[in-house]
């Protein structure tokens, strides 16, 4: 946890970016872009979390390297039971 | 209790004495804070695998019912928890600068925004009530069929996003609700001058707590409301 | 008191203060960890009762002691109080709280009130269960299945599923707090590389009881919903999957049996190096082992469900995994075995537990990778086989660790010495006892005897008696020590600070330690396991 203070004028920046993302990604979903409208949507989403957790949450600024890596293992995790699940899934017609 | 032959730093009541000092303390509840989130990405992470599994088996239903919801109250709540997670960053900020009336602000206007988006999220809930869609006995799904010709939707497995979807949606408002209940007690602890620039834990990880449940719309909303959004033909 | 008082009797965390509400809103983690004693126990004799009552049902092939409905509530609350209310808190919550601060040079953990939140919710969540018990009990199995436990099953599965969510809960807590204090709060001078073994298995532990059980209770809390409100997550008639159910469930219960089994490795790496007097050979190994335990314990879920309608092809990536996994336990079983070699054996009460364990423990594992064939799962899954396999994991590994670790910590957390020939006794009583109990249901499972029946082919009869005969013995072998433990807390000899001439800096406090730990802050300038430097105590303290 740093000390450092973060402009009120960066976190003004970051609320309106994170709106207009808001309304970009309602307003994609909209456009038929085939398999890739999900693609988008979640890139988007994940582009919001980034700005949230980079810049509200302070990791930008934080000379802990701990927290990233309980972040980084929280998510790999998740990872692991999303895609040996779905090794099940989509291998079943195959059979 | 018994007096530690450690030399005894000069330091306000918040210094708990099992930590050899205020800066072991706040790192401590720092790394404590963001390993909870850890565990709870894994709790909604479980919900998030069935969501993708059902999705991947049943998708025209998962369109259709996430048609099914208002685009325009989805986007606007969506809106409202981002507010908040800024009130709560400059809430940080004025409590990092000592501005214990900013911070009070701050704090207030922070509940004012999840009490919004509760009221919203009541209001879609009962709409999916008088539409019939909630899983169960009086569950119909005849408008989504009808609305959809052009595919087949078979109406027991529309249960099933519906089921997700709301076990999703409740689990989320039942940690804003919580997050609000936590910000009712920094509220207070801080209009009483609690909080200085030299000890403002509880606002930095309340904050962090109040953020990641953000995250979790942050997803949530393209996963339920944006599956199929193609104007229809 | 004292049997032998010199001097006025010293201050320490037992005697700081006494009445109720100083042990009910004690942040002592030493406290906490006694408070957890005495409820695991309870936990582990009705647990324990449920055992017996199986076991006398399979005295005979026909079903004739209860009925079979009630049977089907005795194996799943036996299953469900041993695993979630004795096994999973057991070593971490009894042994982890009190030693964890000690053994890195802290005055306590680094969230004392949490600690005690985790200990009420664990009351909490027995309370619920044990109301479960007393007003119908639960028989879906200890797994719950759907849609069984969703739709079919008229017991009291929302309940159930309710404790086991709540104490879910004071196991992340507990996680979570080891964590953090195991990073946060070394003594200086205590580098990782410094830390015993037992702070490296527990680090692991909580990292899978941290990442792990929240996905139980999600799941758990879906089948409430379905229960409850109504919803199709698991119904198969609205098109919900069975398997689903299970790939949440196993996510977290097959890393939990390694939340189980790695405090009891923790406890085997301390005991065989003291009574060795050697440093545990390839400490490197052991403790990245440990770590690699708790993440590939992720990996191999899956083999729970080889029969159940996985594709074939995940069955394959799974078995292979699942021999993976067997790796880094078995460079475990060979540092400590290589660890014995050339060093100066005591055979005291904790090391007979310890051998036991590394016995026991192997056959179970070597039996885990006969399971992780698909070829030999789809003839012995759901049978005695598995039972046999996961028993003498559970009970011939971990309950033997943390049986040792009892005795092994005993004089610092009581400040008594248990009678050593009482201790022996009691020791081979289990190691018998549990053989006999278990042994002959590898060979049942072999022969086909399916698990979870009330009644079964005369032909099994023989050594079913046998197994049950070996559960009589098995229970004298567990209530012997409760008996001689409550008659050395007033009658035992009272232990020096460091009777077993043990390294760790939980030996250089007083036994038992003042409520701060120590009086004087610990500086390290050792490496772990420095027998070298510690003399060997005149003799090995005996009681008789």
């Amino acid at each position: 946890m740093s000390e450092h203070i973060i402009s009120s004028k960066l976190y003004y920046a970051i609320w309106i970016t994170l709106l207009v993302l808001t309304v970009v990604t309602a307003l994609v979903a909209r456009v038929d872009l085939g398999p890739f409208n999900t693609i988008v949507a979640l890139v988007i989403a994940t582009f919001k979390a980034l700005l949230v957790v980079l810049f509200f949450m302070h990791v930008k600024y934080t000379s802990e390297k701990l927290t990233k890596i309980v972040i980084a293992s929280a998510i790999f995790w998740l990872f692991l039971l999303l895609a040996l699940s779905m090794a099940d899934y989509t291998t079943r017609l195959l059979n | 209790m018994s007096d530690s032959p450690i030399a005894v730093e000069q330091h306000g009541p918040e210094l708990l004495h099992h930590f050899v000092d205020a800066e072991q303390q706040r790192d401590a509840a720092s790394l404590g804070m963001w390993l909870f989130l850890a565990t709870e990405i894994m709790f909604f992470g479980g919900m998030f695998c069935a969501y993708l599994i059902y999705r991947y088996a049943y998708y025209n239903e998962f369109a259709a019912g996430s048609r099914s919801l208002d685009l325009k109250w989805g986007t606007i709540n969506t809106a409202v928890l981002i507010c908040s997670s800024l009130t709560v960053a400059l809430g940080v900020r004025a409590a990092q600068m000592g501005k214990r009336k900013l911070l009070v602000i701050l704090l207030l206007l922070t509940i004012v925004f999840g009490f919004v988006f509760l009221g919203i999220k009541g209001k879609e809930w009962h709409d999916k009530y008088t539409e019939h869609h909630i899983p169960g006995h009086s569950f119909n799904a005849d408008d989504l069929v009808r609305d959809y010709p052009q595919i087949h939707i078979d109406q027991q497995h529309e249960q099933i996003y519906f089921s997700l979807y709301f076990a999703m949606t409740g689990l989320h408002a039942l940690h804003m609700i919580i997050g609000v209940g936590i910000f009712v007690f920094l509220t207070y602890y801080a209009w009483k001058g609690r909080y200085t620039p030299k000890y403002y834990t509880p606002i930095e990880i309340g904050g962090l707590y109040w953020h990641f449940v953000d995250i979790v719309w942050i997803y949530l909303f393209p996963l339920l409301y944006l599956i199929d959004r193609k104007p229809l033909g | 008191m004292a049997t032998a008082a010199i001097t006025a009797e010293r201050e320490h965390y037992l005697n700081k203060e006494y009445g109720i509400r100083s042990w009910l809103l004690t942040t002592d983690h030493k406290r906490i960890a006694l408070l957890y004693l005495i409820s695991i126990t309870f936990f582990f004799f009705v647990g324990g009762f449920f055992a017996l009552l199986i076991r006398l049902e399979l005295l005979t092939p026909a079903g004739d002691l209860v009925q079979a409905d009630t049977y089907n509530k005795l194996f799943s609350m036996h299953g469900q109080v041993m695993i979630f209310f004795f096994l999973i808190p057991s070593i971490p919550a009894v042994l982890g709280n009190f030693l964890v601060p000690l053994m890195i040079g802290a005055k306590d953990l680094a969230f004392p009130r949490i600690n005690l939140l985790s200990w009420y919710l664990y009351i909490i969540a027995g309370v619920i269960y044990i109301h479960c018990i007393v007003t119908g009990g639960v028989d879906t199995g200890w797994t719950f299945y759907t849609p069984f436990s969703t739709a079919f099953s008229n017991t009291k599965v929302i309940e159930a599923g309710i404790a086991v969510f709540i104490a879910g809960f004071s196991s992340i807590l507990t996680g979570l707090n080891f964590v953090v204090t195991i990073h946060r709060m070394r003594a200086p001078g205590m580098t990782w590389s410094r830390l015993p073994l037992f702070i490296w298995a527990h680090y692991a532990t909580s990292i899978i009881q941290l990442l792990g059980t929240p996905v139980l209770a999600v799941t758990l809390l879906l089948v409430v919903f379905e229960r409850a409100f109504n919803l199709g997550i698991f119904d198969p008639t609205r098109g919900g999957d069975p398997l689903l159910f299970q790939h949440l469930f196993w996510f977290y219960s097959h890393p939990a049996v390694y939340i189980m089994i790695l405090p009891a490795m923790a406890v085997e790496s301390e005991v065989v190096a003291c009574f060795t007097r050697k440093r545990i050979f390839g400490y490197n190994f052991v403790a990245m082992s440990s770590i690699a335990i708790a993440v590939f314990g992720f990996l191999v879920w899956a083999h729970h469900m080889f029969v159940a309608g996985i594709s074939l092809y995940a069955a394959l990536i799974f078995s292979i995994l699942s021999y993976l996994v067997a790796v880094p336990s078995a460079i475990k079983v060979f540092n400590w075995t290589a660890t014995m070699y050339k060093g100066s054996i005591s055979f005291t009460t904790p090391m007979l537990y310890a051998f036991g364990f590394i016995g026991l423990f192997t056959m179970g594992g070597l039996t885990g990778l006969f399971l992780a064939c698909l070829g030999i799962d789809v003839h012995v899954h759901d049978t005695y086989f598995v039972i046999a396999h996961f028993h003498y994991i559970m009970v011939g590994g971990a309950v033997m660790g943390y049986l040792g670790g009892l005795h092994f910590w005993w004089p610092k957390i009581s400040g008594r010495m248990y009678p050593e020939g009482w201790g022996r006794l009691a020791a081979l009583l289990v190691f018998v006892g549990f053989n006999l109990t278990f042994f002959p249901q590898f060979i049942l499972g072999y022969m086909g005897m399916p698990r979870r029946y009330w009644q079964y082919p005369p032909e099994f009869q023989v050594l079913n008696v046998l197994s049950t005969a070996g559960s009589t013995i098995l229970a004298v072998g567990y209530v012997l020590p409760m008996v001689y433990f409550l008659w050395s807390m007033r009658y035992g000899k009272i232990a020096e600070d460091n009777p077993w001439g043990a390294a760790g800096l939980e030996w250089k406090t007083s036994s038992p330690p003042p409520t701060f730990n120590f009086d004087e802050a610990p500086e390290v300038t050792w490496e772990a396991y420095n027998y070298e430097e510690i003399p060997a105590p005149a003799e090995v303290p005996v009681e008789r």
